[in-house]
């Protein structure tokens, strides 16, 4: 059977639609009586933030029943870092969900640095610059879920808003680490560099508007009829559903409890900055949408306090024997050396020299045992367990990615709703497909 | 404890404590399985630096004495209140790093993290993470499901332990206690290939339906292939000379 809207084929599974668009009923009734339509949607999708495919049964616009397909962007991160030594990790691990690479560094740092028992011995403005980068970067994401969602639900001026401002924040990553993404920055023991003037002097600047700015996202979005409809009452999940089902992060707070682990497992001393944790008791997207603006602003709140706080200072710790030899210097052609170091490994110290060699080619040794380390990414609990063999490379490192966990919810939030309001409801989750599959 | 392989032809006992070797230190646990030879991971060239001789050992996991230390000790309590099988399900508790294991005996796990879940003075609501550790070579059962349950009423967090053979990797679903290990555990049996019996649906999820194999495990090759630069060969990575 071939018609105008829908073309038909025979496959060992029955018969299959292909449907081009057009009218609803009008396609309902060429593609025969039934009134139960499968739809495959995704993977190349450009509301699935990634490639998510998503199989929906549809009764008329209402989906009764959705099955998430994951694994699209499995790239076996976690299998590679296993042939790597214990530095190399932060290489691979800020590649999983590109859009939070610094929590990935953090996590990984903080669970290598527990391994080998050096906690006590991070420097303070080390913890200062990975709060102060994990906060810019928590509003960098947030920001690219604003912008992708606003552009979802027709907000295309919020797109591009969202997008020109993450990229302001992206120059600043830049600047510390010579990356927009994919930084590397964070390193066990401490920083790979330390934070240049310029970055201080251009995160100042952005304190000055940020808050402004966020203020003019919401005049724009909150009073607009459109965007309360399509999120007000939508993709409901009470603290029940989340906790039952693992959901954590913003999704977790929109629906009432206040479950922040910079507030209730703290590390990296967030117990020293005075921010709030947000809470909205909707748990629909509106809800999300609400916590996450608000958090932005707490995010400012500490961004603040942290470059007050900022002291000059190492960024490594003091232990010869696990601090990368780094200090590196743009050339001129571009690549990071630092020929000061270099002079002084050649010319004057065998004893540096031999450090460098040992930790470069071999790395450091990890005393047996594992860890979990929990910390508040974007969009939730982001864990990571680490376990040593005692060797110079990871045993296993498994990534408990909150993107993976809360994507899990998409089909409580979306059966029973209408089609439309998938999109608004996996949206709402914040789902990377980089992190989810890893 | 020694048996004549474990002498050198000169008769010196290989497990015998190093001289100066005091309680407690690495050296002086008793080895598990062997965990390799020599400090490159190569062999069949010509070793001049005798470190191709080194015989590693691995330390082995011991019961931590009581008291734990502070609320660990009120988690081991309270489950030995709750569960009334505690000391047929407990296989060994390890307290490290200041944090808390307990290993379980697999066909127990579904039970204990239902007390763990269920009882007030326990109240372990979210299980983080499920996952898993080949422990290839030191464990004869290497496989191990780890899971990761925080109580965020009290603010914990435990970690159990269960340990399979590759040989019969069977162990109890827990998504009826948890349903967010729903992905968790088909990711372990995608990557691992343990299987959870009573699992909704237990396939693979991050590999494609047909793949062959479990990719997580030690004995299966990250794969790769050698690449040319400037001139010179470059072998995949598991198959570069480095350090162990």
């Amino acid at each position: 059977m071939t018609t105008d809207y829908a073309s038909a084929r025979e496959t060992t599974e029955g018969r299959v639609f292909t449907v081009t668009g057009g009218d609803w009923d009008a396609m309902v009734g060429d593609v025969g009586a039934e009134e139960r339509i499968v739809v495959n949607m995704g993977p190349q999708h450009p509301s699935t933030h990634g490639v998510l495919r998503i199989i929906l049964e549809l009764e008329g616009e209402t989906v009764t029943d959705a099955r998430t397909v994951v694994g699209y962007l499995h790239t076996g991160i976690e299998k590679n870092l296993e042939y790597r030594n214990w530095t190399q990790g932060t290489t691979f691990v800020t590649r999983m969900d590109y859009l939070a690479p610094m929590f990935n560094e953090v996590g990984y740092c903080l669970a290598v640095e527990k391994l080998l028992g050096i906690e006590d011995q991070i420097t303070d403005r080390t913890r200062t610059i990975r709060v102060l980068m994990m906060e810019l970067n928590r509003i960098a994401s947030h920001l690219v879920w604003l912008a992708t969602t606003g552009m979802e639900l027709g907000a295309l001026s919020m797109m591009i808003y969202g997008f020109r401002e993450r990229e302001y924040i992206l120059d600043i990553f830049e600047l510390a680490s010579g990356l927009r993404m994919n930084h590397a920055y964070i390193r066990p023991g401490g920083l790979a560099q330390d934070l240049p003037d310029e970055a201080i002097a251009k995160i100042r600047e952005l304190l000055g508007w940020m808050p402004e700015r966020i203020d003019m996202y919401e005049r724009l979005l909150s009073g607009n009829t459109i965007w309360r409809e399509r999120t007000q009452g939508v993709a409901v999940l009470d603290v029940t559903g989340c906790v039952a089902l693992g959901v954590t992060g913003p999704v977790l707070r929109a629906a009432g409890l206040p479950w922040d682990l910079r507030k209730t497992k703290p590390y990296c001393g967030y117990e020293t900055y005075d921010f709030e944790v947000p809470v909205s008791q909707d748990a629909d997207a509106w809800g999300r949408y609400q916590v996450r603006l608000n958090e932005m602003r707490e995010s400012v709140k500490i961004v603040q306090q942290a470059v007050d706080r900022l002291k000059p200072g190492p960024i490594m710790i003091a232990d010869r024997k696990i601090a990368w030899p780094a200090q590196l210097a743009v050339g001129s052609d571009g690549l990071g050396n630092s020929l000061e170091h270099v002079a002084k490994i050649m010319g004057q110290s065998m004893e540096a020299l031999i450090h460098h060699f040992k930790l470069v080619t071999e790395g450091f040794r990890v005393p047996a045992g594992q860890v979990y380390v929990p910390i508040e990414s974007p969009r939730g609990e982001l864990g990571v367990h680490a376990v040593s063999d005692g060797g110079t490379r990871p045993f296993r490192v498994h990534y408990r990615e909150p993107s993976f966990v809360n994507l899990q919810a998409l089909p409580p939030v979306a059966e029973g709703g209408l089609l439309a309001d998938v999109i608004v409801g996996g949206s709402s989750l914040d789902p990377v497909m980089g992190g989810c599959d890893r | 404890m020694t048996t004549p392989s474990d002498v050198t032809p000169s008769g010196v006992p290989l497990d015998a404590p190093p001289t100066g070797a005091q309680t407690g230190a690495p050296a002086d646990l008793p080895p598990s399985t062997e965990a390799g030879r020599g400090m490159f991971g190569v062999s069949g060239t010509g070793d001049t630096s005798g470190f191709g001789g080194l015989q590693r050992r691995r330390s082995v996991l011991r019961d931590s004495p009581r008291p734990f230390g502070g609320e660990f000790d009120e988690v081991v309590d309270g489950l030995e209140e709750a569960y009334p099988g505690f000391h047929d399900a407990i296989e060994r508790i390890v307290v490290d790093r200041g944090e808390l294991t307990l290993h379980i005996v697999p066909e127990r796990i579904a039970e204990v993290c239902r007390a763990l879940r269920d009882d007030p003075a326990l109240r372990f609501e979210l299980c983080s993470s499920v996952s898993g550790v080949d422990y290839l070579g030191a464990d004869r059962r290497r496989l191990h499901a780890v899971y990761h349950l925080t109580s965020m009423t009290y603010r914990r967090l435990i970690r159990l332990e269960c340990a399979v053979s590759a040989e019969d990797p069977h162990l109890p679903s827990v998504t009826a206690v948890y349903p967010t290990a729903d992905w968790h555990e088909r990711e372990t049996y995608d990557m691992f290939g343990i299987i959870f019996d009573g699992h909704p649906a237990l396939t693979r999820i991050l590999m494609p339906d047909d793949w062959d194999g479990f990719p997580q495990r030690k004995d299966y090759p990250l794969g790769g292939v050698p690449v040319e630069y400037k001139g010179a060969e470059i072998p995949p990575p598991d198959q570069r000379r480095s350090y162990q």
